[in-house]
């Protein structure tokens, strides 16, 4: 027990110290070198404006928030049952992988001034499509690649035991995949908040920390904009280690 | 489930079988070419001989999990893909093949999870088997938690899960080192002693096939064929102490002089071990 807890904190306790060394670093340049705000705000001035605008930041957060995890659902669930679909029959296949590469270079900047145009500017949906888009590359692709790791041995004895198509992607496929899938959905977690915080830069509804961040920023309040996106950075770990999270309970051995 | 061996019928018949390979641009390689096999039920058959004579193919036709382009096998009296949809025979390769996401019970478990068998049957089933491969303390374990010779043997109870009266293993020993591979050897003497399985065992090693065997088949490549079948007659009982009789060493000169018919080098791949 007290073994756990001593190569815990050594995990922890260096990382944590080498932020505060950066923040005390960080503070003493900006007093030192009299930095103007506008150039670089101290840290002790973004934390005063983080407690000021807390009341906003919270709210903003959960708009941000809930449109970056509608879109992670909906955009990873489309893509998980895409990739199974695509691996099964080679025709969706051959006519899905052209369409995915389309849309991995798709730009958000470029699509979200459409759909915010297209569903109106009081509409949370095209922040929540983009979302979805950004996030469905990722998932789609590594879940794609994982179905497609099958072990010629695994392959044999599967036929050997006259096993169905539905038993060999229930014992074999599926559960083979599933680090790839969790490969995808991490590197979907970090891209949904940003691209939920990003689509709204483009105008719309004013209540997101996109929003929050540019008008701070419109308004020379660098910052109460650099308190924003401390929001955002939490959210965005928020994410990452939810979904890390979700990945170890899934992952039947224990201590993995 | 299993099929118990009318004993009458051979537990494999292999009469006249040929696979060729079609490599494209209209060139072919003869794996096998024209071989015949009866392996009677309850008897130990080893196919030896060098890299590419087509003994891995035969067992793998044996299994149908490939189709011969010539000739017929049955297996039990029935077509080899009968044989396979009834389940009449175990197989293991020489990778494990377990699945690393499943304990060692879970592993075993499969094949009669696959065919239904109802869950109090099959725990009980599990445990003898993890019993006859003297694994009980790791039934909880996952594979990569074992060392090669422990997953051999988790793959070994598996194919015998379903006590079928024909078991083919392809080198399952083949990536296991001397001692181990000994162990192993020594362990599936007593397995197949106990289960009355005909076994069809594919291997490089010349003591290897003596020891385990009633009848080793020497097998040439290019095309494939059966050079000679070597009677082993070393009796039921097999102990450590029968890789040192004169009989042992007899039999493995046999087999390495069948092998060597045409060479005086020994034949490129092979195990003289």
């Amino acid at each position: 027990m007290r073994a756990t807890i001593r190569s815990n904190l050594r995990a922890v306790l260096p990382p944590v110290l080498l932020g505060l060394l950066s923040l005390a670093a960080w503070q003493a340049l900006v007093v030192l070198a009299d930095i103007q705000p506008y150039l670089l705000p101290a840290p002790t001035a973004i934390a005063t404006q983080l407690g000021l605008v807390m009341p906003v930041l919270v709210p903003a957060l959960i708009a941000t928030g809930t449109n970056a995890l509608l879109g992670l659902v909906a955009g990873s669930v489309i893509a998980i049952v895409g990739a199974l679909i695509a691996s099964r029959l080679w025709i969706v296949d051959e006519l899905v992988t052209p369409v995915v590469a389309a849309i991995a270079v798709v730009p958000i900047v470029a699509l979200a001034p459409v759909l915010t145009t297209m569903f109106g500017a009081t509409s949370e949906t095209p922040r929540r499509v983009i979302v979805a888009i950004v996030v469905f590359v990722p998932v789609f692709v590594n879940t794609l690649r994982g179905l497609r790791q099958v072990l010629p041995v695994h392959r044999d004895l599967m036929r050997a035991y006259n096993a169905s198509n539905w038993q060999l992607s229930r014992t074999v496929t599926i559960p083979g995949a599933l680090p790839y899938v969790f490969t995808g959905l991490n590197i979907a977690s970090s891209l949904a908040v940003i691209s939920a915080i990003v689509a709204e830069y483009f105008g719309g509804l004013q209540n997101g920390l996109g929003s929050r961040i540019t008008s701070a920023a419109a308004n020379s309040a660098y910052p109460r904009a650099w308190a924003y996106v401390f929001g955002a950075i939490l959210l965005g770990v928020l994410f990452y280690a939810t979904t890390l999270a979700i990945e170890r309970a899934v992952s039947r051995r224990p201590g993995r | 489930m299993s099929i118990p061996a009318p004993s009458s019928a051979s537990a494999v018949d292999v009469r006249g079988v040929s696979r060729v390979f079609r490599t494209g641009k209209g060139q072919s390689v003869t794996a096998l070419d024209d071989v015949s096999l009866t392996v009677a039920a309850g008897q130990f058959v080893s196919l030896i001989g060098p890299s590419g004579c087509g003994k891995s193919t035969l067992l793998r036709l044996i299994a149908d999990l490939d189709t011969p382009t010539g000739g017929e096998i049955h297996v039990f009296g029935k077509t080899a893909r009968q044989a396979r949809l009834n389940q009449a025979y175990g197989i293991a390769f020489q990778s494990a093949g377990l699945l690393p996401w499943r304990t060692v019970a879970a592993n075993i478990e499969l094949p009669l999870h696959l065919h239904n068998v109802p869950r109090a049957r099959r725990a009980e089933r599990v445990r003898e088997l993890i019993e006859l491969v003297g694994l009980a303390d790791f039934a909880a374990s996952f594979p990569d938690q074992l060392s090669g010779g422990m997953q051999q043997r988790v793959a070994i109870a598996r194919s015998l899960a379903e006590s079928p009266g024909l078991l083919l293993m392809d080198e399952p020993f083949g990536a296991l080192d001397e001692m181990t591979r000994e162990r192993m050897q020594a362990e599936l003497v007593r397995i197949s002693a106990e289960t009355g399985a005909a076994v069809v065992f594919v291997t490089h090693s010349i003591p290897e096939a003596v020891f385990l065997s009633d009848r080793v088949v020497v097998m040439s490549p290019r095309p494939g064929r059966i050079r000679a079948i070597v009677d082993v007659s070393l009796g039921e009982v097999r102990g450590e102490l029968l890789r040192e009789e004169a009989g042992f060493f007899a039999a493995v000169t046999e087999v390495r002089e069948a092998l060597h018919l045409d060479q005086a080098a020994p034949a490129r791949g092979m195990d003289l071990r």
